[in-house]
This record gives structure tokens, sequence and C-alpha cells, in this order.
């Protein structure tokens, strides 16, 4: 079965995006395929490579990296979020006039379409958030 | 493009406290481009969201309320609101924004978009749903 | 159609288990996470609202969130499944629909 993921909260926080986690990895093990993880609302600082959790935590942007390497996942920051919060990337950086970019390996940023693209490619769409 | 799918949107946060009911809204507007079959539930502390009056300048945020109303140019016609939310939070049907849309089929005669509902039938609603977006 | 509803509050801070339930039709499942399963324990001012739905409502609590939480299962509202993340996938993929009430 196709399933997508919504992802609305950051990363230590709330635990939205580690139980995002659990379940993405669980359906994935279980031979299912995701079609796209797409982070909203305050969801798109999971994907920041700047974030340094102390060694003996779990690094939450890592861990989606790592899985989305793994498995071939599409994660997804939405652009207009993003914007907000201040994560992007060169082109981003770039357009807004900004010295740096902090995206994470794995993530990129795109618009809010590809939220209901989702929801129509999709069998199933989770959502996980506060 | 598969077919047509059965979109509900379910609102059920206050605005301005948090960011989630504008965020919601701006996926409507986007949503509304792909054509799918569109509805929005407004339930609990979400009928805040359409109510009447809402004037942000002191918090300087943005008043995004009055989009809603544009929500009828993009076809999004089916807002559905819990009649018992309203009874819980003393309001009324007068107390929320006069929602609309033009029906070309009917000589763009103006509609209320508004329907006011039960919890038993919001609940159906929700079921009969093939996506369910909440923020 | 079938739906399942997530829970992911405590029913002693706020509404959302209460609203999940009034909008879950008989048949619906509902599985609580994160702090939703204190949703599921014995003895609380909001057990009754779980232990009268029983019979419409299949309800399902996170087993590693409950495990989190030093909430021991023998507290845990006779019927009420303990699952993990793989019978999480599962039961979403059974139900037609998922509704997240965050």
């Amino acid at each position: 079965m196709k399933f997508s993921v919504m992802i609305s909260e950051g990363p230590y926080t709330h635990q939205a995006s580690d139980t995002a986690y659990h379940f993405t990895k669980a359906a994935l093990e279980d031979g299912h395929e995701c079609f796209r993880i797409f982070f909203y609302h305050d969801g798109v600082n999971n994907g920041t490579r700047l974030a340094s959790p102390p060694q003996d935590d779990r690094n939450i942007v890592n861990r989606w990296s790592e899985l989305a390497k793994e498995y071939k996942l599409d994660l997804v920051l939405c652009i207009a979020a993003a914007q907000r919060r201040g994560i992007a990337d060169a082109d981003e950086a770039k357009r807004n006039g900004k010295n740096a970019d902090n995206i994470a390996p794995g993530f990129r940023i795109s618009g809010l379409g590809q939220l209901i693209e989702a929801g129509i490619q999709s069998d199933r769409l989770v959502t996980f958030g506060d | 493009m598969p077919e047509t799918k059965k979109f509900l949107y379910v609102n059920r946060k206050a605005p301005y406290g948090t960011i989630y009911a504008q965020e919601a809204l701006e996926v409507v507007l986007i949503g509304a481009a792909f054509e799918q079959d569109v509805s929005l539930a407004f339930l609990d502390d979400g009928v805040y969201q359409i109510t009447k009056g809402q004037n942000t300048k002191e918090v300087s945020m943005k008043n995004f309320s009055l989009t809603y109303k544009a929500l009828g140019d993009y076809d999004v016609n089916k807002i559905y609101v819990e009649q018992e939310s309203l009874d819980a939070r003393g309001l009324t049907l007068d107390d929320l924004l006069p929602l609309a849309w033009e029906d070309e089929d009917d000589d763009w005669a103006k509609k209320d978009s508004i329907k006011v509902v039960s919890a038993a039938e919001m609940a159906k609603i929700m079921e009969q749903s093939d996506i369910v977006f909440s923020f | 159609m079938s739906q399942l509803h997530t829970v992911n509050k405590s029913p002693l801070e706020r509404n959302t288990l209460e609203s999940a339930i009034a909008h879950a039709i008989k048949g619906n499942a509902l599985l609580m996470i994160e702090d939703g399963v204190y949703g599921a324990m014995q003895g609380t001012h909001k057990s009754a609202i779980v232990s009268n739905a029983m019979s419409d409502i299949s309800f399902y609590v996170m087993g590693p969130d409950l495990k989190a939480r030093g909430i021991d299962e023998k507290r845990i509202i006779d019927g009420i499944k303990i699952v993990d993340y793989s019978d999480f996938v599962a039961l979403v993929a059974e139900h037609d629909v998922t509704q997240s009430w965050l």
C-alpha cells in the first residue's frame, strides 16, 4: 500500500516527528511504499543540517536523512513554511538574499501542491502533529 | 491524474494563538487548483476561525479571516460547521462570516457555503472522506 | 467505509479524545498515541468515556508510549489492545481513512 505522511511539528519539542519516524520505518520494513513525507508548519525544522543534539540523544534530522537514503524517500519541506522559519536550500538562500543555506541531506523544498499531490496519489495520508 | 477524491480539511483550532488555522487555509487555497471534491469542517475551537469582526491590527498579525470569503471564488463551497461546537461556545450562525459562492449553473445565484450540521452528521462526513487533512 | 482515529492528547488536558469518540461511527477504530495513551488508563476522571464507547469502537493504545511513560499494562482499561508501530501501520492499511485528532 502507498502511504504519505505529513509532519506538523519540529523535532525535540513535540513527539510528532519521532512517532512519524517509527511509523514510516515500520511501514517500509513491512513492505509498504512511501510516496512522500511532507513537513509543514514547524515541521520544516526537521530539515536543518545545523542541528547538533547532545551525544546521548537521538539525532532526529540525521535519522530522517538516513532513512531517506536507505529507502529513496521523498522528504519535502513546505516552501512557505520554510521561508517563514529560516530553512533554506542554496537556491532559496540566494533568492532571498541570505548568505547561508541549512537544508539537511535528503530533504528538498517545494510548494504546498506537493502535499495535495500526496493526498491524491497515496492510498493513505497520516498526519503527525500537536 | 486518478479519479477525484473527497478531501476533507478539519479545522479544530482557534486562530492567532497558533499558526495552524492560517497555514491550513493556505493549503485549502493551493489545493483548490487540483480540482478535487473539497469540503471544510469547522468544529470545536475551529469555529472561532470564521467568526465576524476579527481585527488584528494591535497584535500585528495578518487578519486571514477575510480570506475565507474568497473560498467561494475557488469553488470551495462545502463548509460544514458543527452545531454542538457553536452551542458550546454561545455562538450562532449570525456570529460567523457570511461565506457564499456564485452558482454558474443557476444564473450565478449567490448561495450560502456554510451548512450547520450536527455532530452525528459531521461524523458521517468525516467517514465518507477519502483523505482527511488535520492541522 | 471505515475510519481510524488517532488521538495524541491526554484527555485530562484537552477534549480531543472526547471529540474523537463523539465523531467515531460504530465499527471505527481509535488509537491512542503519545500523550493520548493516558486516555487508556483505568480509574481516571475520563476513563468512563472510553468504557462507555467500547461496544461501538475498537480501542488501541501504543505500547512503546505506555512504556515510556511508566504505565503498567495492568492499569489499562480492559478491552483496549496494546499495539506497536507495525500494528499502527496495519491499522492504517485496514481502514479506508485515517484522521489525526490534533
